[in-house]
C-alpha cells in the first residue's frame, strides 16, 4: 500500500463515475470548502467527468485567499524593519499587499525566509539571538497545532526572540456564514485535513440548522468521487448527515491532543475573512502576549480594500466562478496576480487558470 | 499589481517570469538571429561544417547533494545543452567565482569531480578563469561553463522547431524530478532523510547512437529548471500545432511522487539534470526508444505523447482518470537555486 496509486485506480474511478451519473437525478450544488479539494478536482480533471446536474462551487478554504491585505502589509513592514526576520510558508510570499508582496519586499532587502514548519523558525531564531523572528501563522485547524507547538517550545526554552503573527482561522463559522449570506449550498465536501484535527462533530450544527449534506473527504480522485456519490445519496434519501469518507485519516473525535494544544495556546477571536467580513470567534490569537506579534509590535489591523474589479471575495463565497471575474486571465494571472485567489496553488482562480478544462 | 521592477528569485525559475525577462531585456538589446532562435545552443558555420556553442551558469546550493555536486552539474549541464542541439560535445571552458573564505579542500573536491565528469563524457576542459569576491558577495562558489561541439550532419535544424509536425511522437528518456527533490533533501529542509538521488548525468553516450543511425529526430531539449511542463510549453509557443501528453506514460519514481504529494510539488515542474525530451517522427520512434532503453541513462525512457494539429500553442494532459487539462508554464519560483 503506497497510498497514491491505489486511490487513483482508473477502473474504480470509472465505476464510481458511472454510479454518480446513474444516481444524480436532480440538480445539486456542492461546495468544496478546502482549496486542496479545488486543486485536486481540477488537477485530475474530475469536474469534467461529472454529470451536468452536479454544480461544483469553490469555498473559502484556502488560507492564503481569505487572509487580508492588511495582514500582508504588516508582514511586509515587519520584514523591512531592522532587526526582524519574517518566516513564512511559501504560499504567502507572492500574495499582493497594498504596495508590495513579501517576495518583492525581499528584493528590497527585507528579511523573509521560507520555511516548511514553524519549528524551523524556532531553530533559526535560536541560532540567531540578535534578531527577532516572526512566524506568519496562517491556516485553519490543520496548521494551528504546529504553531501551538512552536509557541510552547519557545516558552519552554524561555526564548524572547520568537513570536507568531497569527492569521489562524476556524472553518465552521465560515461555512455557516456562506449559507447565511444567501448562497445556495446543498452539500459540503468538508475539509479532510481540518477534520483530522477536529473530528466530525463540529459539522453537526451545520446539518441541524441548514439541512446541508456533509461528507468529509480525502484528496485523491477515488476519495472525491466516493464523497460526491455519498452526497448524492444523502440528498436523494433526504437524510442530510455528517459522514466520513476519509476514514483512513479522520476519526469522529479527531486528534484530541492537537485540539488541547490549540486551546492551551490560543484564544478564539473575531477575524476578518475576504468575502465574508468579520466573523465572530472565527480566529485564533496567542494567549501569551509575549508570543503574539500583534501585541509585541503593536500592529494595527486596518483592512485596505481589494483592488478595483477584483472579485476574490465573491469567488470565495461561491457567488461567482473565477471565469466570471473580468480580471481573470486578462490582467490577473499567476505571474501577475491581482487577487489572492490567483496566488495560492490552492486558490480557486489559480486552479481554474492552470487546469482549465479544454 | 503592476509589473515588478526589481529582480525577484522567481525570475530565475525557468518559468514565465524568466521568459518575460529574456524577451523584454535581453531580447531588446541582443539582436541576433541565432540568439532569437532560443535553442539550447547556437549553431554556427565553422570550417565548412557547423559547430554548436553554448554557455550556462551554476549556482546550486548546497554545493554537494546525493548523486552529484556543482562541478559535475556544470559539466553535464553544458554537455547536455550541446547534445540537445544535435552536436557531439568536444570542448568546455570553466569560470569560477569563489567567495573569500571557501575551504580549498572543498574547491578541490568540486574541481576533481568536474575532471571525472568531463572524462566520462569524453569532453576536454580547455580554458578557464578564476575570480575571488569578498565574504558574502557570493554564496561559496558559482561556476560558469561554456561548450562547443560539432553538429552531427543532418541535425542542424534540431534546435529550431521547424521540423516538428503533427503525428510526431514525444519521448522522454526517464523519470521526472529526481534532481529537484535530491537538492531539496540535501538542504535538510524536508525534516527527514531521503534516498532520492539526482539524475545529474551527461547524455551524449545515450543520444549519439540515435544520431549515428540517422534516425528522424526532429527536436530535443533537456528539461532542467521549470521541468518538463515548461519545456513542453516552450515547444508549442506560437506554433501551429499542439501537444497531447499522457500522464500515465510519464515515469516518476515512487519516492519522488511521495515527496511531491507531501510538500505539494508537481513533478512536471521539478528540475531534471539527466533527462532528454525528444520529438521524433512516428515511424522512427520505436527504434529511438529501443536505443535509449539500452543505455543506463535511458532505461526508463518512454513515449509520452504526440504532436497534434488541434489545440495550437497548447499542451494538453490526459490525466490517468481520462480527464483532460492544460499544462501551463511555471509562474514563479517553485524551488530556489536547483542548478
Amino acid at each position: 500500500m503506497k497510498f497514491i496509486d491505489e486511490f487513483r485506480n482508473p477502473g474504480l474511478c470509472d465505476s464510481l463515475i458511472t454510479r454518480i451519473h446513474r444516481e444524480a437525478d436532480r440538480n445539486i450544488t456542492v461546495m468544496e470548502v478546502c482549496g486542496g479539494h479545488t486543486l485536486a478536482l481540477h488537477r485530475f480533471g474530475i469536474a469534467a467527468l461529472l454529470p451536468p446536474t452536479i454544480e461544483l462551487l469553490s469555498g473559502p478554504g484556502c488560507p492564503v485567499c481569505v487572509t487580508s491585505r492588511g495582514y500582508i502589509d504588516n508582514a511586509v513592514a515587519l520584514a523591512l524593519s531592522s532587526g526582524i526576520v519574517v518566516c513564512t510558508y511559501g504560499d504567502l510570499i507572492r500574495v499582493p499587499g497594498s504596495a508590495l508582496t513579501l517576495e518583492q519586499a525581499r528584493a528590497e532587502g527585507a528579511r523573509v525566509k521560507v520555511v516548511h514548519s514553524p519549528m524551523q523558525c524556532i531553530e533559526l531564531a535560536n541560532k540567531d539571538p540578535g534578531y527577532q523572528y516572526v512566524f506568519l501563522g496562517i491556516g485553519f485547524e490543520t496548521t494551528a497545532p504546529a504553531s501551538a507547538v512552536a509557541i510552547k517550545t519557545a516558552s519552554a526554552m524561555k526564548m524572547d526572540n520568537f513570536c507568531v503573527y497569527s492569521a489562524h482561522k476556524l472553518m465552521p463559522p465560515a461555512m455557516a456564514a456562506i449559507i447565511n449570506a444567501g448562497v445556495r449550498v446543498d452539500a459540503y465536501i468538508c475539509p479532510g485535513h481540518v477534520s483530522t484535527i477536529t473530528g466530525s462533530a463540529m459539522f453537526y450544527p451545520l446539518v441541524e440548522k441548514y439541512k446541508v449534506a456533509c461528507v468529509i473527504s480525502g484528496f485523491e480522485p477515488l476519495d472525491l468521487l466516493l464523497s460526491i456519490l455519498m452526497i448524492v445519496r444523502q440528498i436523494k434519501e433526504k437524510k442530510p448527515s455528517v459522514e466520513i469518507q476519509y476514514t483512513r485519516a479522520v476519526k469522529p473525535h479527531g486528534n484530541q491532543k492537537a485540539q488541547q494544544l490549540i486551546q492551551e495556546v490560543f484564544n478564539p477571536c473575531d477575524a476578518w475573512w475576504r468575502g465574508l467580513g468579520i466573523l465572530p470567534k472565527s480566529g485564533l490569537t496567542p494567549r501569551n502576549a509575549k508570543f503574539d506579534a500583534e501585541a509585541k509590535f503593536s500592529l494595527s489591523t486596518g483592512e485596505p480594500a481589494d483592488p478595483p474589479g477584483c472579485r476574490c471575495g465573491d469567488v470565495l463565497k461561491g457567488i461567482v466562478k473565477p471565469v466570471d471575474c473580468k480580471l481573470f486571465s486578462t490582467i490577473c494571472n499567476p505571474v501577475h496576480p491581482v487577487g489572492a485567489c490567483m496566488v495560492s496553488s490552492e486558490g480557486a482562480c489559480q486552479s481554474y487558470y492552470r487546469y482549465a478544462n479544454s | 499589481m503592476q509589473t515588478p521592477d526589481k529582480i525577484l528569485l522567481g525570475h530565475g525559475s525557468g518559468g514565465k517570469l524568466m521568459h518575460d525577462l529574456i524577451e523584454n531585456i535581453f531580447g531588446k538589446y541582443f539582436i541576433d538571429n541565432e540568439l532569437a532562435s532560443k535553442g539550447d545552443a547556437a549553431i554556427l558555420p565553422f570550417n565548412k561544417g557547423l559547430m554548436a556553442f553554448t554557455t550556462d551558469a551554476f549556482v546550486v546550493q548546497p554545493l554537494f547533494f546525493n548523486g552529484g555536486d556543482i562541478g559535475k552539474l556544470a559539466v553535464c549541464g553544458t554537455v547536455n545543452d550541446l547534445v540537445a542541439a544535435g552536436a557531439e560535445p568536444l570542448f568546455l571552458s570553466a569560470s569560477f567565482i569563489i567567495e573569500e573564505g571557501l575551504e580549498i579542500a572543498i574547491l578541490e573536491k568540486v574541481v576533481a569531480s568536474m575532471a571525472v565528469a568531463a572524462a566520462e563524457a569524453g569532453v576536454r576542459i580547455v580554458c578557464g578563469d578564476t575570480k575571488v569576491v569578498g565574504k558574502s558577495q557570493c554564496d561559496k562558489l558559482f561556476i560558469t561553463t561554456s561548450g562547443v561541439g560539432k553538429v552531427n550532419p543532418g541535425y542542424q535544424e534540431i534546435v529550431s522547431r521547424i521540423m516538428i509536425s503533427p503525428g510526431d511522437f514525444v519521448l522522454l528518456s526517464g523519470s521526472l524530478g529526481d534532481h529537484g527533490m535530491a537538492v531539496l533533501a540535501a538542504r535538510n529542509e524536508l525534516g527527514f532523510a531521503s534516498s532520492v538521488k539526482s539524475d545529474c548525468a551527461s547524455l551524449n553516450k545515450m543520444i549519439q547512437p540515435v544520431l549515428d543511425k540517422g534516425l528522424n529526430v526532429k527536436f530535443m531539449r533537456d528539461p532542467t529548471r521549470g521541468g518538463l511542463a515548461s519545456a513542453l510549453c516552450e515547444i508549442v509557443q506560437g506554433q501551429p500545432f499542439g501537444l497531447v501528453i499522457e500522464e500515465d506514460k510519464i515515469p516518476v519514481h515512487v519516492s519522488v511522487m511521495g515527496m511531491c504529494e507531501l510538500y505539494g510539488y508537481d513533478p512536471l515542474y521539478l528540475a531534471n539534470e539527466g533527462k532528454m525530451l525528444i520529438i521524433a517522427s512516428e515511424n522512427h520512434s520505436d527504434e529511438v526508444l529501443s536505443i535509449l532503453q539500452q543505455t543506463g541513462e535511458g532505461k526508463e525512457a518512454n513515449i509520452i505523447g504526440r504532436v497534434i494539429d488541434q489545440y495550437p500553442g497548447k499542451v494538453l494532459l490526459k490525466t490517468k482518470l481520462g480527464g483532460n487539462r492544460y499544462i501551463t508554464m511555471l509562474a514563479g519560483e517553485q524551488l530556489p537555486r536547483i542548478c
